[in-house]
Order: C-alpha cells, then structure tokens, then sequence
C-alpha cells in the first residue's frame, strides 16, 4: 500500500472503457460502429479481469519464490485470470470475424449499414414472407389508434407470426 | 510507474473515445488498434507477459487486419471524408 494511485488509475482505465463501449453499443446507428464498440468492449472486461488477480508486488507466474533473483517472500499474480484473457482474446477475434460477416450480408442484400434502415427492411421482409400486410410499429400512433377502436386483426396476425418465425 | 501507467491509460481512453466520435471508418479502426496496443503496454506493467504477447499480436494484429479487409468489402475504404 505504498503506492495505492495505481490500481485506482488502472480500475478508471478499466471501468471507462467498458462505458465507453457501451454507450456506443447503445448509441451508435451505424452497425460497423457498433462492432468497433464491441471491440473496445471487450478490451474493458479483459482488462477488469486481469486486474481482478493483480497486486503491486507480485511477480509474474509462474515463477515460484527464489527462483531467478526473485525474493524469497514474493507472491506471483493470480494466474487463473491470465489463462482466461488469454483464451478470452482468441475468442473475441472469432466474435468480431462473425459479427463482420454478418455486416457484409446485410450490406450484399439490403445496401445499408444504417440500424433503423435495416431494421424497417427486415420488419417489412418477413412480413411479406408470411403472407401479411406490412405491420407498422406497435408503437407508432397508428397502431395505437387502431388498437384502440378495436380492428387489429391483421396487425396482431403479423406480430405472431413475427414472434414465431 | 504511476505516470507510465497513467499516459497509457490515457491514451487508451482517448482512442476509445475517438472510435465512436471520428467520423473516417478507416481512421475509426486505426484508433481500435491504438486501445488494444495500449492495453498490451497495460498488460506488460501489471507483470502479464503471456496475455501482453497474445493481445499485441491477435488483438492489435490480426483483429485490426481483419476490420480493414472487411471495411474493404464494405466499400467504406475512403481517406477522405464524405
């Protein structure tokens, strides 16, 4: 406890780009942005899990005490994390060529990359590939207008049929 | 120590912050590349050499030449802002 700057600085490091990558989750309407949030994603929650196992004096594992110039009182670091982040990293990469794939589909067949865009096409798409009439919004005021008089049929036929497929 | 760790925890957050807020998708990417060297350099002072290593050669590497090739695809390799 020496120096207790130090862990704090790394946990704001951890903490703010695990913020940071949500709220571009959240936020952001182009969908390769929304992967590169991802990314940054899950750069916070390797680093907050290697943190999880640190501590200022430890050495590096798993090189045991007195060997190599260490100390003969001194602890390594929790190695289990370690082994996590790393097979954790690999992953990711596999995530982030999946997810790329899938942008690459989208764009090939709706020409976009916009959320709302592809979001309107695809409610539009399965609605005409269920044999109903292109549904709006359950939220929109039209739909809310026309549950309240009463003659929502098809509207609620699409919706089931949106749920099921 | 401390300063070192605080630079690079501030470079960190600054080219996440630049990920979502830079406008040229080419230099959004390169600025995802930035976070995950920087958290290699992180990895390397907190006495983690094996996830240093990793996270340098696929996070920084491999995963940054994949966004790039993909951004080719997508037609969205452009210097210049549109």
């Amino acid at each position: 406890m020496s120096m207790p700057g130090i862990e704090i600085v790394l946990y704001t490091g951890a903490i703010g780009l695990t913020v940071i990558g949500l709220a571009g989750l959240l936020m952001v309407r182009n969908v390769f942005r929304m992967l590169l949030a991802l990314v940054i994603l899950e750069a916070g929650a390797s680093l907050l899990l290697i943190l999880s196992g640190f501590w200022e004096t430890g050495v590096a594992p798993i090189i045991l005490s007195g060997l190599s110039g260490n100390t003969p009182g001194q602890l390594m670091n929790d190695p289990v994390p370690q082994a996590l982040v790393l097979t954790a990293i690999v992953i990711g990469v596999g995530v982030q060529a999946l997810a790329l794939a899938l942008i690459l589909r989208i764009k090939y067949q709706y020409n976009t990359l916009d959320m709302d865009k592809i979001r309107q096409q695809l409610e539009h798409d399965i609605a005409s590939n269920a044999g109903v009439a292109s549904p709006a919004s359950a939220q929109s005021p039209d739909s809310l207008a026309l549950a309240r008089s009463g003659s929502m049929e098809s509207a609620a036929l699409a919706t089931g049929d949106k749920h099921n497929g | 120590m401390i300063w070192i760790v605080s630079i690079v925890v501030f470079i960190m957050l600054a080219a996440a912050l630049a990920v979502l807020l830079l406008p040229n998708m080419l230099s959004a990417v390169a600025a995802s590349s930035v976070v995950s060297l920087a958290l290699a350099v992180l990895f390397a002072l907190m006495k983690a050499p094996d996830v240093a290593m990793t996270e340098a050669a696929i996070g920084a590497g491999l995963s940054s030449l994949l966004l790039a090739m993909g951004l080719r695809r997508l037609g969205l390799w452009k210097l210049d802002e549109d």
